[in-house]
């Protein structure tokens, strides 16, 4: 646990500087990206990583965050933190609701389930144009104001995710290293013995996948503040597959490796934009070689690499 | 007159297929009852239906006093019965310790919330935890290999961290499945001593063993199992010298006695 805090204290400090040092609003805005990307990562390093259940519907929370956030502060005039609160509540209990059936599925039929439920939500946000806007979306969504800051430029905003984000880390980190996080890490191997165990599993299948998929609705009521136009393609099978990948890719048993991976598959992109056409299938290259030679992900590769350093700080 | 754990007529259909029938039997506090019987007689089946895994089609279990029957597994651990698995299944995630300190689950009650915050209880339970789960581990003899993934440690050592995470648990009944098959001379001799321990602590024990020289030595009674069916009940003498128990072994119960030495 000391050595999560080295490395907390350590990321910590390099976000502080890195505004001063890149002044680029527009690197500071993919790094806003970054930190809204990382709260879905990591909740997804949680739901799969730990408690070993496949969601593909993780898009589809982001997006009732993103909308419930946006419906409730342009058309309802709703103070836009106390959207965001009805949102994390409205997400909750729709997750629970899918979740109770849903998660008496293994492996792939429970990737189906949510498969089909990302489906559904983005057929409602495509089509129910007078509450949601329809292809179009929403526009106009207000900025957040904290203790009389608006937050509307991207630094301000970096610091505002930034904060949350370590914060959430925290939370995280210290469930996964409690008798809860154990109790799913047990559950994820065999269901049957862990029950044995006295371990509830329903119970707490249920509660990570909730918790999952509220980080989700959180981001995107912070991403739907932050742009403050929002349209559906953003909320679909595609973009709950980035996000598998950012997971996969950063090391899937690894919070750490969920925020590496959030920076991999949110930045590379913007590197490869140089590259035009190609872009795509660098990326594709790039994504097909770290799987085939550090299948563990980047954080068990760099702890590889740099054992002894490493041993410091004892990533995971 | 009521025993300590006590099932009533247990009956377990599959389709078509009778795994349990009309099983009664009683167990009384601080015994070790043996259960055996040829292979397919039903003792795993018998096992899960106690631990909660299946349902019985019919029939009671009781355990202290309260009807048990038809309970989900974990609440089955939190009223104090625990087993271990005929194929060992441990979280081959996890160190030995962690492993052990899983046991500890059904003992300990900080949830999501209290444990992501980190707050003090959850904190100090924690350490209690880890503290009892090692206390279970230097009973078993095996607080050398804490830190190691416990899947990878040799097979019998597997069986007394399995052993160690089911005790962990506080169980005032403890169910072991085969706990030494697979294991040389040596390492049963170790695990017969853990299980003495066992016993001495007042933990009534349900075995289910194939050796039948271990079973004869260690338990006060025995049931016999075929087909589903108790077909005989004694002590480990008049269970040898049963007529019926050595015809459903057909020959294979004096075969074993012959390799296994005392």
């Amino acid at each position: 646990m000391k050595s999560d805090h080295k490395l907390l204290l350590l990321f910590a400090a390099g976000l502080v500087i890195f505004p001063w040092v890149i002044t680029n609003p527009y690197y500071i805005s993919v790094l806003v990206f970054v930190g809204i990307h990382s709260l879905l990562a990591m909740g997804l390093t949680l739901l799969l990583g730990f408690a070993g259940q496949i969601s593909l519907c993780q898009a589809a929370f982001f997006g009732i965050g993103a909308y419930t956030s946006g419906i409730l502060t342009t058309k309802f005039g709703v103070n836009p933190w106390f959207a965001i609160v009805i949102a994390i509540g409205f997400t909750g209990t729709i997750s629970v609701i899918l979740g109770i059936p849903a998660l008496k599925l293994r492996g792939h039929y429970l990737a189906m389930a949510t498969l089909g439920f990302g489906e559904i939500v983005n057929i409602i946000l495509r089509e129910w144009v007078n509450i949601t806007g329809g292809p179009s979306g929403l526009t106009g969504i207000p900025r957040l104001n904290f203790a009389g800051i608006t937050l509307d430029t991207e630094v301000k905003y970096y610091f505002f995710i930034w904060v949350i984000v370590l914060g959430v880390m925290v939370f995280l980190l210290n469930l996964v290293r409690s008798r809860v996080g154990r109790a799913l890490q047990a559950l994820n191997r065999t269901e049957q013995a862990a029950e044995v165990m006295g371990i509830p599993v329903s119970q707490y299948k249920i509660k990570t996948f909730a918790l999952s998929s509220v980080l989700s609705s959180l981001a995107g009521s912070l991403y739907a503040h932050f742009i403050t136009v929002i349209s559906p393609e953003s909320y679909s099978i595609v973009f709950s597959l980035v996000i598998l990948a950012m997971v996969i890719v950063g090391g899937m048993t690894s919070l750490w490796g969920s925020i590496l991976g959030a920076f991999v598959m949110t930045i590379v992109p913007e590197y490869l934009r140089v590259f035009e056409d190609w872009d795509v299938i660098i990326y594709g290259v790039i994504l097909l070689s770290i799987l085939m030679f550090i299948p563990k992900g980047l954080v068990y590769g760099l702890q590889r690499l740099f054992r002894g350093t490493l041993k410091l700080f004892q990533v995971n | 007159m009521s025993f300590f754990f006590q099932t009533n007529r247990l009956t377990k259909h599959f389709g078509g297929i009778t795994a349990v029938s009309d099983l009664s039997f009683e167990a009384g506090i601080g015994e070790i009852k043996g259960i055996i019987g040829p292979n397919g007689a039903g003792k795993t089946t018998f096992f899960h239906l106690i631990s909660g895994i299946y349902p019985p089609t019919r029939g009671k279990i009781f355990f202290a006093g309260k009807d048990i029957t038809g309970l989900k597994p974990f609440k089955i651990c939190s009223l104090g019965i625990c087993r271990t698995f005929q194929n060992v299944q441990l979280f081959d995630n996890l160190t030995a310790l962690e492993n052990v300190m899983v046991g500890r689950h059904s003992r300990s009650w900080s949830g999501f919330l209290k444990c992501g915050l980190g707050v003090p209880n959850a904190q100090r339970e924690e350490e209690k935890i880890r503290e009892k789960a090692l206390e279970q581990l230097t009973l078993v003899g095996l607080e050398m290999r804490c830190q190691e993934l416990g899947v990878n440690l040799p097979f019998g050592e597997q069986r007394l961290l399995e052993l160690a995470r089911a005790l962990a648990s506080e169980p005032k009944l403890l169910l072991l499945d085969e706990p030494i098959s697979g294991l040389n001379e040596t390492e049963s001799h170790r695990l017969a001593s853990v299980i003495r321990k066992i016993q001495e602590k007042g933990i009534t024990i349900l075995l289910v063993e194939h050796h039948m020289d271990f079973v004869m030595n260690i338990c006060d009674e025995i049931i016999v199992l075929n087909y589903g069916e108790k077909i005989a009940e004694g002590t480990p003498d008049m269970i040898q010298n049963d007529p019926r128990v050595v015809e459903a072994y057909l020959g294979k119960e004096i075969e074993e006695s012959a390799h296994v030495g005392s």
